[in-house]
């Protein structure tokens, strides 16, 4: 079954195909089936070879597939060549899964459009280049996909191109992401120089005899990957572009800016592990650049109206978690954050985008109100994720991935009280945000009236993603009760086990603190906005509350700070350079071959004793210079 | 044959004829003048060559000066033949009326 493993990526790049080259041409119908179709075969073929995979597992724990070579320079060959383990494994699980149940929701979310051809020639790009990230050998063809879903997700913000603000949005996603691009080339480049090969595997198992422990180059070149990371995931100071990556259609942002191309950066530092577990400084970076991010974009999303941006904030913040847990040593712990994450909230984005559609394609919280007796479906599920999210203990997904993470960033090797501390109050601060969206959407009056309900397709995606936002958990149970190490059991041929500090407290007082900084989360949610409202208006009313309210709101002031920092600067020089100054030589150049000709011109005067007179003078200087010299 | 100048004086002779004629070119206005004065600079130069060609006791300096004769009236032919053509068409020999050739 193995040797059909090429098939899950070729599926989606001939879905892509033949739309992007007959799109035209087919119906309605056609598009849906062959968009969509090509996801979901993808997705059986993927269990199939997967359940192969896993059947023939502690033997096989690699399985190699070389298609042809893409160029030999040199000493130098890049081969496309696709590897599966058990890392790329859950990855690609995800991305096909989830991406069919996103592609089978779309065919009714975009019946209306009217670039159906456009949208899912898109989107199957975007799943053909992300499974090229996740399944490539090397890292050079794992920039190729890295690179393609850039393109791919600039394409599917800006795809309702009419409005220029959407425009706007996807070029800052693609020049923001770019910063971290051209890091990570260079890090690329680097690990080249070092390492000399680009092949993961062998990269992985001569880390050690490549680099010294925590020397300076090696540390370098971790951070600079990181920072392509960093770029991809939304992570601070490269967070600013995905709120507004909220522009594009809500399929788009539940595929790629919740549940794929934004956790590539986690992707990236877990393939990579054994470069970043040469640095002590790096892994540091990571797990503070985490805890900053999850609680600095907590804390906006708990200001925002806009159900969208609420949801993309949330993301940032548990992206945030993610690479806590990376930081600190938890590898095992960020993937099932990862792959629970990508459950929970491709569910409320496409729960979210159902919603809107409804209510006329409004984005406002505060216009919607009173949902639950009027969309029953989306509500349970909404509610399914919505719990998932803010971790509710024991019944819920989100808890069990959460829950791990908490405990390792203080437990484990890399933590510490303060990491810890930060990723409690976030814990404490998503549940709130997440009960005052839930109550703003669904509880309450009734601002704006629905019109017509999501149909089953729609429907019947979010149900399922609800079954697992819910009981995907029960695979990876914490340590004290239950002890079911599945998920971390299958992960560890490729990912090292975390290494624990000695002398932590009982892991059964981190479960309690955890569960109470949820529940107390929530309470604050329902006390503010369905208890006492009119407490959050006498909130507002203070001054200091709300500039707080005002700078938490503009995402801490990023967008106002890069605006004055670069922006500014940037359309400064080029206003001064606005007739070009490097053109100015080439201009001079013939402005002065033009004004000598003038010149001369005036001597042609037509008079022949001038000329004769020319000569003269130039007879007797020439001769003078002759008998001088 | 005993030469009573010595071969300076007719080299500065040559010389004094060229400056002559040059300045004749150059001063005069009419047409014919400046024909006759450039006449006057060829047999200067001529002149020279004859002188040099007496002193060093070699043939060339005449071959040179029967070349220059040649040359000069070929010369004066054309240039006559041209002194007619502007005199029909401009009624005039003077060359400052000429300046239609200006850049």
């Amino acid at each position: 079954m193995d040797k059909y493993l090429w098939l899950i990526p070729a599926l989606p790049l001939g879905g892509f195909l033949i739309l992007a080259l007959a799109g035209r041409q087919l119906s309605r119908p056609m598009v849906a089936i062959v968009g969509a179709g090509s996801i979901c075969l993808s997705a059986l073929v993927t269990f199939a070879v997967g359940s192969a995979f896993l059947a023939g597992m502690p033997a096989n724990p690699v399985y190699t597939q070389t298609l042809w070579t893409w160029f030999e320079v040199g000493g130098f060959s890049a081969k496309i060549t696709l590897t599966l383990d058990v890392l790329s494994l859950v990855f690609v699980f995800v991305i096909t899964f989830i991406g069919a149940l996103i592609h089978i929701y779309s065919t009714a979310f975009m019946e209306e459009d009217r670039d159906y051809a456009r949208f899912f020639a898109s989107m199957n790009l975007f799943v053909f280049s992300m499974l090229v990230l996740v399944l490539a050998d090397n890292l050079l063809l794992m920039y190729l996909g890295w690179e393609g879903v850039g393109l791919c997700s600039y394409l599917l913000i800006g795809f309702w191109y009419e409005q220029s603000a959407n425009g706007n949005a996807a070029r800052k996603a693609f020049t923001v992401t770019r910063i971290g691009d051209a890091a990570m080339a260079i890090g690329l480049f680097m690990v080249f120089q070092q390492a000399g090969t680009l092949v993961i595997s062998d990269i992985g198992a001569n880390a050690s005899a490549i680099w010294q422990v925590n020397g300076t180059i090696v540390t370098v070149t971790a951070l600079l990957l990181l920072a392509g990371g960093l770029g991809k995931s939304a992570q601070l100071p490269l967070q600013t572009w995905l709120p507004d990556a909220m522009a594009g259609p809500s399929p788009v942002s539940a595929l790629i800016h919740a549940a794929t191309m934004v956790t590539a950066g986690v992707y990236l530092v877990a393939r990579m592990h054994a470069i970043f577990a040469l640095s002590e400084t790096a892994r540091l970076v990571i797990a503070v650049i985490g805890a900053a991010t999850l609680l600095l974009a907590g804390l906006t999303a708990l200001t925002q109206y806009d159900i969208k941006r609420v949801l993309a904030y949330s993301t940032i913040s548990q992206i945030g978690y993610m690479f806590l847990a990376l930081g600190v040593g938890a590898w095992t712990a960020a993937i099932f954050h990862f792959m629970i994450h990508a459950f929970f909230k491709a569910l409320l984005f496409l729960a979210a985008g159902a919603i809107i559609e409804s209510l006329h394609h409004e984005h406002n919280m505060f216009k919607m109100g009173g949902l639950k007796d009027k969309m029953p479906v989306v509500f349970w599920t909404f509610l399914a994720g919505a719990v998932s999210l803010a971790a509710v203990p024991l019944v819920s997904a989100g808890f069990y991935s959460k829950d791990q993470i908490l405990w390792y960033s203080w437990s484990a090797n890399g933590g510490g009280p303060l990491l810890w501390a930060v990723a409690l109050s976030g814990a404490l601060i998503t549940a709130a945000y997440t009960t005052r969206m839930m109550i703003l959407t669904f509880w309450g009056d009734s601002y704006t009236p629905v019109g017509h309900l999501p149909g089953k397709r729609m429907t019947m995606p979010l149900v399922v993603l609800a079954v697992f936002s819910i009981f995907a958990g029960f695979i990876e149970l914490p340590h004290n009760f239950g002890h079911l190490t599945l998920f971390s059991d299958l992960l560890h041929p490729v990912l090292p086990e975390t290494i624990m500090r000695d002398n932590v407290p009982s892991e059964w007082l981190f479960q309690l603190l955890a569960a109470l900084a949820t529940l107390g989360g929530i309470f604050l949610g329902y006390h503010y906005y369905y208890q006492q409202p009119a407490r959050v208006e006498s909130l507002r009313h203070n001054a200091l509350l709300a500039s707080l309210h005002r700078f938490w709101f503009s995402g801490w002031g990023f967008d106002a700070l890069y605006d004055k920092m670069l922006v500014k600067p940037f359309i400064f020089i080029s206003k001064i350079n606005k007739s070009d100054i490097t053109d100015k030589l080439y201009t001079g150049i013939a402005a002065a071959t033009d004004e000598m000709y003038k010149l001369l011109a005036r001597t042609q005067s037509g008079s022949l004793r001038w000329y004769i007179m020319g000569l003269v003078v130039g007879a007797i200087l020439i001769l003078g210079i002759q008998i001088m010299l | 044959m005993k030469t009573a100048v010595s071969v300076e004086v007719v080299v500065l002779l040559a010389g004094l004829l060229f400056a002559l004629g040059i300045v004749g070119v150059i001063i005069r206005k009419n047409i014919i003048f400046m024909l006759l004065s450039v006449e006057i600079m060829l047999n200067a130069s001529g002149l020279a060559f004859v002188a040099a060609g007496s002193r060093w006791g070699q043939p060339d300096g005449q071959v040179m000066f029967v070349f220059i004769l040649a040359m000069a009236a070929a010369e004066v032919s054309i240039g006559l033949a041209l002194i007619l053509q502007i005199y029909h068409q401009h009624k005039s020999l003077d060359i400052d009326n000429l300046k239609e050739m200006n850049g």
